[in-house]
C-alpha cells in the first residue's frame, strides 16, 4: 500500500486528486494552512475510502516548519512514497505591479517554499531509491505574459527546477513529474468567465493519478495545452510582446 | 462581485444573478447589499425559476460537497448539502445502502433534495425524500444555525423541507439509507391500452413492487387515452457485481436552432414505443438504467432548442383522481402538444414533512411542452382549471408559471409558510405566486 503526502490539500485541485487515491483505499497525509477546511477534506477523503488519514496544519512559507513536516509525515505514512506538491495563490498582477513587497511574497509563496520542500523530499526519497515527486506548475510558466507575469514567472523558477532536478534523481528511482494545468474552473479562477478551454478539477485530478502511475516526466492538463504552448514558446518576441492575452 | 448568467434545467429563463459562494460549511451567510435578496443554489436542476432569483443574488453551495460521516452498520450518513445524489450512490451501494427515495436525476444536491422534497417511484411505499432526513443544519442570514430534525425545533424542519431554499441555506444534513444486496433490479414492464387499465395494474403493481411508474401515449386519443408502459421494479436480493458508474455515454453538443420534439417526432415515437416488440419483459437492470435513464444522455434539456421548456407536473388527489387524469389527458391529446415524456404515478398515503411538500395521496401526470409560446399558455390555462377543479396542484420545482391563484390554492398553508422565510432570501418563483393579484 503506498502512502501519499498531499501539500497544499485543500486546494481544489489537490482535493479532487486525493478523493481518487482515497477511493483506491490509500493511505493519506494531508497538510495545508485552514485548519477548518483541512479537517473537513481528511474526514470527507476518510469516508471515502482511504486506509489512513493524516493532516497538520501548515502555513508553507514557514521554511523552518518543513523538515518536522516531513519527519510526521514520514512516519504516518510508513515511508512517503508519493508527493502532490499543490499549495500556491493566484496573484494579483496589477497590486504586484505597485508592490515590491507583495511581488516578492507571491514569488516566495509559489516558488522558493516549492523549493525549499523540494530538497529535502528529494534527499530523502533518493536515498530510498523510490517514489514519485509531483508539482502542479503551470502553463502560466512556459512563458512570461503582461496578464500574469508574477505568477507565470514563479511557475517558470519551479518548472526550471524540476527539470534538474528530475535529471539528478534519474538513476535514483525518483519520479519527478512537473503537472501543467491550463485553465481550470476552481475557488481560485471563480473570478473569471470560463470559456472552452477551462478545464473541470475532476479531469485534471484524474490526468495527475495517471501520471503518478505511469510516472509521466511532464504533463499538461488537458493534453491539448501542449501543441498550444508549443507554438507560444516559439513565437519570436518580437512578435509576442505586441501581443495581449 | 461576480455576475454570471444562470438558467435552470427548462431553459426559458435566462437571468444574470450576482454570484455568492460558500467556501465550507463553516462559512458566514454571505452579507448581501441591502434591498437585495438572495437564494440558494445547488445544481440548477430545478426545470422553472424555482431555483433563480434575477435581479437578486444566487448563493452557490457546490463547494459543499464533503462527506461527514457513514456508519456502514446503520446507513446513516452525514454529508455536506451540496453532495450529489450521485455521489452519495457511488460511496453507499458497493458498501450494500441506497437512498430510500431518489428522484428522475442523481445529479441534483442533497440541499436541492430537502428544498423540493423530491419524491420518487417508490412513493406509495416509502413518502418523498424528507420522510428520509434525520436532521439538517440550518444557516440563516442573522448567523444562526439551528440543527431541524422532526424534534428539534420542528416547525423550522417543516419549513425547510420542500421551503424552495426560502428559509436559509441547509449547510449539511443526516439521511437514513436503506440496505440493498447490490446495485441491480428486477423490472417487469407491462403494457396497457388505457387508463382504466392503468388503474387496476396498478393495485396490484403497487402492492408487489417497490418502484412503481408509468410512460403514457401523450397523444392517444378515445378508447385508447392514456395507453403506455407500466414499469414496474424491486431491488434485486443477489449481489451481482457492481459495473462502473455510468458518467455520460453521450451527449448533446449544442442547442439545436429549433425544438427537436416537435409533432412530427413525437407521433413517430409514441407508437414505435408504445409497440415496442417484447413488451412483457422481466429484466435484470443496473439501478442507473432503471431510475435515471436520462442522465445517460449528457444536456438532454438542449433538445429542446433555444426556447426552451416546460414541465407540467400536477397531482390530483382522492376519488375522482382517475376522471380528473382523463380529462387532463383529453385536453393534451386534443392540443396534440406534449413530449416523449409523459409520466403517470400513483402517490401513496405517506405524510410529507413539508408545509410545502408537493406529493399527497392520488393520481401524479408529469409531461415536457417545447415552449411554443401561446398555444402551449392556452393549454396550460386549460389544465389549471381542471387541476384546481380537481383540488390538485402543481410541483414548483417543475413550475415556470403557474398563476398564483393556483399556487395560493393547491398550497393553502402558504401563508403560514411565509412567516419563515429568511429576511435575506427570496426567488423569482415565490414573487411570482405570491405578489400578483
Amino acid at each position: 500500500m503506498s502512502g501519499t503526502l498531499i501539500i497544499g490539500a485543500t486546494s481544489a485541485i489537490a482535493e479532487s486528486t486525493a478523493r481518487l487515491l482515497a477511493a483506491r483505499h490509500e493511505r493519506l497525509y494531508l497538510v495545508a494552512r485552514n485548519p477548518q477546511r483541512l479537517k473537513a477534506v481528511a474526514t470527507d477523503l476518510a469516508v471515502r475510502g482511504a486506509e489512513r488519514v493524516g493532516h497538520e496544519v501548515l502555513d508553507l512559507n514557514d521554511l523552518a516548519a518543513h523538515e518536522p513536516m516531513l519527519e510526521r509525515a514520514d512516519g504516518f505514512l510508513g515511508g512517503i512514497a508519493r508527493v502532490l506538491i499543490a499549495h500556491g495563490t493566484l496573484s494579483d498582477q496589477k497590486a504586484c505591479e505597485r508592490s515590491i513587497e507583495l511581488t516578492l511574497r507571491e514569488l516566495h509563496t509559489n516558488a522558493l517554499s516549492v523549493v525549499a520542500l523540494l530538497t529535502p523530499l528529494a534527499n530523502r526519497l533518493s536515498s530510498r531509491g523510490t517514489g514519485a515527486i509531483a508539482v502542479i506548475s503551470s502553463v502560466a510558466g512556459d512563458r512570461g505574459r503582461a496578464s500574469n507575469y508574477v505568477y507565470g514567472s514563479a511557475k517558470a523558477l519551479v518548472t526550471a527546477f524540476l527539470s534538474g532536478l528530475r535529471q539528478r534523481l534519474r538513476h535514483h528511482g525518483v519520479a519527478v513529474i512537473t503537472i501543467k494545468p491550463g485553465l481550470v474552473d476552481t475557488p481560485m479562477t471563480a473570478a473569471f468567465t470560463k470559456g472552452l478551454l477551462w478545464a473541470r478539477r475532476e479531469r485534471v485530478a484524474a490526468g495527475i493519478v495517471r501520471a503518478f502511475d505511469r510516472r509521466t516526466p511532464t504533463v499538461y492538463l488537458p493534453a491539448f495545452w501542449r501543441p498550444i504552448m508549443f507554438v507560444i514558446r516559439a513565437l519570436p518576441e518580437a512578435v509576442f510582446r505586441r501581443l495581449s492575452f | 462581485m461576480i455576475s454570471r448568467t444562470f438558467s435552470s434545467w427548462g431553459s426559458v429563463v435566462r437571468a444574470r444573478h450576482a454570484v455568492y459562494s460558500l467556501a465550507s460549511r463553516h462559512d458566514a451567510f454571505p452579507r448581501i447589499s441591502p434591498g437585495s435578496t438572495v437564494l440558494p443554489y445547488g445544481n440548477g436542476r430545478s426545470y422553472g425559476d424555482s431555483c433563480l432569483n434575477p435581479d437578486g443574488a444566487l448563493l452557490r453551495t457546490d463547494a459543499l460537497d464533503h462527506f461527514i460521516r457513514f456508519d456502514s452498520d446503520t446507513g446513516v450518513i452525514c454529508c455536506e448539502a451540496g453532495v450529489l445524489l450521485a455521489d452519495i450512490l457511488r460511496l453507499t451501494v458497493p458498501r450494500g445502502w441506497f437512498l430510500p427515495v431518489v428522484p428522475g436525476t442523481a445529479h441534483v444536491t442533497v440541499g436541492g433534495a430537502i428544498a423540493n422534497d423530491v419524491h420518487g417511484k417508490n412513493h406509495h411505499r416509502v413518502g418523498s425524500f424528507g420522510n428520509h432526513v434525520r436532521r439538517f443544519e440550518l444557516l440563516r442570514s442573522s448567523a444562526e444555525r439551528w440543527i431541524c430534525s422532526p424534534d428539534e425545533h420542528p416547525e423550522w424542519f417543516a419549513a425547510t423541507v420542500g421551503g424552495l431554499g426560502l428559509t436559509g441555506v441547509i449547510t449539511w444534513a443526516e439521511l437514513q439509507l436503506r440496505p440493498v444486496a447490490g446495485a441491480w433490479m428486477q423490472v417487469e414492464t407491462v403494457r396497457f391500452a388505457n387508463l382504466d387499465e392503468f388503474c387496476r395494474l396498478c393495485e396490484n403493481a403497487d402492492s408487489v413492487s417497490e418502484y412503481t411508474v408509468a410512460w403514457i401515449d401523450c397523444l392517444s386519443r378515445g378508447r385508447r387515452l392514456g395507453r403506455g408502459l407500466l414499469q414496474q421494479a424491486n431491488h434485486s436480493t443477489h449481489s451481482a457485481p457492481d459495473v462502473p458508474a455510468h458518467d455520460y455515454r453521450i451527449g448533446m453538443p449544442f442547442v439545436p436552432p429549433l425544438s427537436v420534439v416537435n409533432r412530427a417526432t413525437l407521433q413517430l415515437f409514441n407508437t414505435l414505443y408504445y409497440h415496442r416488440p417484447r413488451w412483457r419483459t422481466r429484466r435484470h437492470t443496473h439501478f442507473q438504467q432503471f431510475l435515471f435513464p436520462l442522465d445517460r444522455i449528457a444536456h438532454w434539456n438542449r433538445l429542446y432548442g433555444p426556447r426552451g421548456f416546460y414541465q407540467y407536473q400536477c397531482v390530483v388527489p382522492g376519488e375522482r383522481a382517475a376522471d380528473a387524469t382523463a380529462s387532463l389527458l383529453q385536453a393534451i391529446a386534443r392540443s396534440r402538444q406534449g413530449s416523449f415524456l409523459a409520466v403517470l404515478k400513483r402517490f401513496g398515503a405517506a405524510t410529507s414533512p413539508g408545509l410545502l411538500s408537493f406529493p399527497q395521496q392520488g393520481l401524479t401526470l408529469a409531461l415536457d411542452f417545447p415552449n411554443s409560446g401561446e398555444s402551449l399558455e392556452r393549454l396550460f390555462g386549460e389544465l389549471d382549471a381542471l387541476v384546481a377543479q380537481a383540488d390538485g396542484r402543481l410541483y414548483p420545482a417543475k413550475d415556470g408559471r403557474m398563476p398564483g391563484w393556483l399556487f395560493r390554492r393547491g398550497y393553502p398553508q402558504w401563508q403560514e409558510f411565509a412567516r419563515y422565510i429568511d429576511p435575506a432570501c427570496s426567488s423569482s418563483f415565490w414573487r411570482r405566486v405570491t405578489q400578483e393579484a
